[in-house]
């Protein structure tokens, strides 16, 4: 099942053409990942999945993306539910310099989605659990959640992110701010979610691509090369610059 | 051109940067020093709580710190509501546009006007145009005007220095943007904003220009009772007694001049004290 379809989607930063005609179908329920080198339009094609891109200015875009069957781009869209729906975390954890506990309820208690303290404490506890994060820190949810460490901070993001109950869940370089022990715990988490949201992740790192994603995007100075299974990607691609690039002959 | 020795010249220029900076310290100390040594005499209990007596001569100043106190209070309420709300307009909503920069363009112009020009216009609008008479809000108006300008520029940097990404984090959970602003942004931006509002409070306390004409009376016999009266004021009391008035006590001059110091160094050193302590605090 396709969760997300790009069709001829393009987009400007004010007269620089950062994508250009992409089109690419996401399947539900699995972990597409998107490579490609520094610069070549992989976060302007992930953040345009929620429309975060719209906060910067002079940002244009032409084209559709569907998102379960609906056009984000078309007029009288709610662009805040969309975001509910298609949540991101960053590359950089950027928990909020408040309690572990209200940073996983932020989302619910600002939007009002819920007001039964019962119900939040719930949803606070599950997205904890989620992300494998509750043992640890159930004594803790009271405290600044800048007093977590790194990785400990990243999963409290996505909890975050889950929390609002997202369908798609898009993640820039979760990890690359991370110790490689936290990384491969980050990406078996990755593994687990997967069975329950579609994810998106970009990653400078191969290796990760290959481990965890089941398709693969190569995107190169705004175009998307190649989309394929990545198995295909990384032994056997289509296009002379895919191979250069996963076998490391590229600058 | 002489060469110096690049040993010498470094130790040269240190000493005359050092020299320069000694030079800004010592009319602070010594203001401060003659106007205790005068004043402290005249610093009563009374002399703080009652009515001047013997045509000023005597009795206290009580009228005219209460005269400050409401002028500064009802300007900075009026100021820093409009300003706040200006602020995030500037750098939450405003487009870089012709009319946004028209309008930066204007408050960095306000800020520069003469403070005796806000005076003469708080008159023609206030006291005149809109007929509130001299009085404690045609002052405070006057006042608030004045210190928009400011206000606005510290709110803005204290708006700016909540990072860009806790905005990007909340509007990615589908938080809208006005609910962004009130939840994370205005929380985190707080103490900054409340640090700048009380250093103009201090500033705007020893101005006289803008409530000469506005709200600031030669004499009052009762005190306060409404924002309608016309009041005595500090540092116009201060004027006054300097010069219009012969046979004043040098102490009771002096004494004037250290309360309102006085007021305006304990409100910056409140502000002091408040930015260390949210820098201390300060989460990320
Ligand atoms: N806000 C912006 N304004 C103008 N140009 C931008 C902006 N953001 C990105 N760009 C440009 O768009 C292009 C794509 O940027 P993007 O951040 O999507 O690349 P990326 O593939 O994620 O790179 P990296 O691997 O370094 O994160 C780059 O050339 C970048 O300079
Ligand atoms: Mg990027």
């Amino acid at each position: 099942m396709e969760k997300i379809e790009i069709k001829n989607f393009n987009l400007w930063y004010t007269d620089f053409h950062a994508l250009k005609n992409i089109n690419m179908k996401v399947k539900e329920k699995q972990i597409t990942a998107m490579i490609g080198p520094s610069g070549c339009g992989k976060s302007t094609l992930l953040r345009a999945l929620n429309r975060i891109n719209d906060t910067i200015e002079g940002v244009r875009t032409e084209g559709e993306i569907n998102i379960g069957g609906k056009n984000i781009y078309a007029d009288g869209i709610d662009v805040d539910s969309l975001r509910r729906n298609v949540g991101m975390v960053f590359q950089r954890p950027n928990p909020f310099p408040i309690s572990v506990y209200n940073n996983v309820a932020f989302g619910l208690q600002v939007n009002r989605i819920e007001s039964k303290k019962s119900v939040i404490d719930q949803t606070v506890r599950e997205s904890l659990e989620a992300v494998l994060l509750w043992d640890d820190i159930k004594d803790k949810l009271k405290k600044s959640a800048l007093e977590l460490s790194l990785e400990q901070q990243q999963r409290l993001c996505i909890a975050r992110v889950i929390a609002v109950k997202p369908q798609v869940i898009l993640l820039d370089e979760p990890c690359s701010t991370l110790d490689p022990v936290a990384n491969q715990r980050i990406e078996e988490l990755m593994m687990q979610l997967k069975e329950k949201y579609t994810i998106v992740i970009v990653t400078h790192n191969m290796h990760q691509a290959a481990r965890i994603s089941d398709e693969t995007a190569f995107m190169l100075l705004g175009d998307l090369i190649e989309f394929d299974k990545t198995d295909k990607i990384f032994t056997n691609p289509s296009q002379k610059q895919t191979d250069d690039y996963v076998s490391g002959r590229f600058g | 051109m002489i060469k110096l020795n690049p040993k010498l010249s470094q130790k040269l220029s240190y000493v005359l940067l050092f020299c320069a900076t000694c030079l800004v310290i010592v009319p602070v100390t010594v203001i401060i020093f003659i106007i205790v040594k005068n004043g402290a005499s005249a610093i009563t209990w009374e002399f703080l709580t009652s009515m001047p007596k013997d045509g000023m001569r005597g009795g206290g100043i009580l009228p005219a710190i209460l005269g400050t106190l409401s002028i500064v209070v009802c300007a900075i309420s009026i100021a820093l509501p409009i300003g706040v709300c200006a602020a995030i307009y500037l750098n939450e909503y405003a487009k870089d546009n012709l009319l946004t920069r028209i309008i930066k363009l204007a408050i960095v112009n306000l800020a520069g006007v003469p403070s005796v020009v806000y005076g003469l216009f708080g008159l023609g609008i206030f006291v005149m145009l809109l007929k509130l008479g001299v009085s404690i809000i045609a002052g405070a108006l006057t006042l608030a005007i004045m210190e928009l300008p400011v206000i606005i520029t510290t709110a803005r940097g204290a708006l700016n220095s909540v990072p860009y990404s806790f905005r990007e984090v909340s509007l990615s959970l589908g938080v809208s943007r006005w609910q962004t602003i009130q939840y994370i942004v205005l929380p985190n931006a707080l103490p900054g904003i409340l640090t700048g509002a009380i250093l103009s409070i201090a500033r705007i306390s020893g101005e006289t220009a803008p409530i000469l004409f506005t709200a600031a009376a030669f004499y009052v016999p009762h005190l306060p009772r409404s924002v309608f009266d016309q009041v005595m004021a500090l540092p116009y009391h201060l004027y006054i007694i300097s010069t219009q008035i012969p046979g004043m006590p040098k102490n009771i001059i002096y004494g004037t001049a250290l309360v309102l110091l006085m007021l305006v160094l304990s409100m910056s050193l409140v502000a002091i004290i408040a930015r260390l302590y949210f820098r201390k605090h300060r989460k990320w």
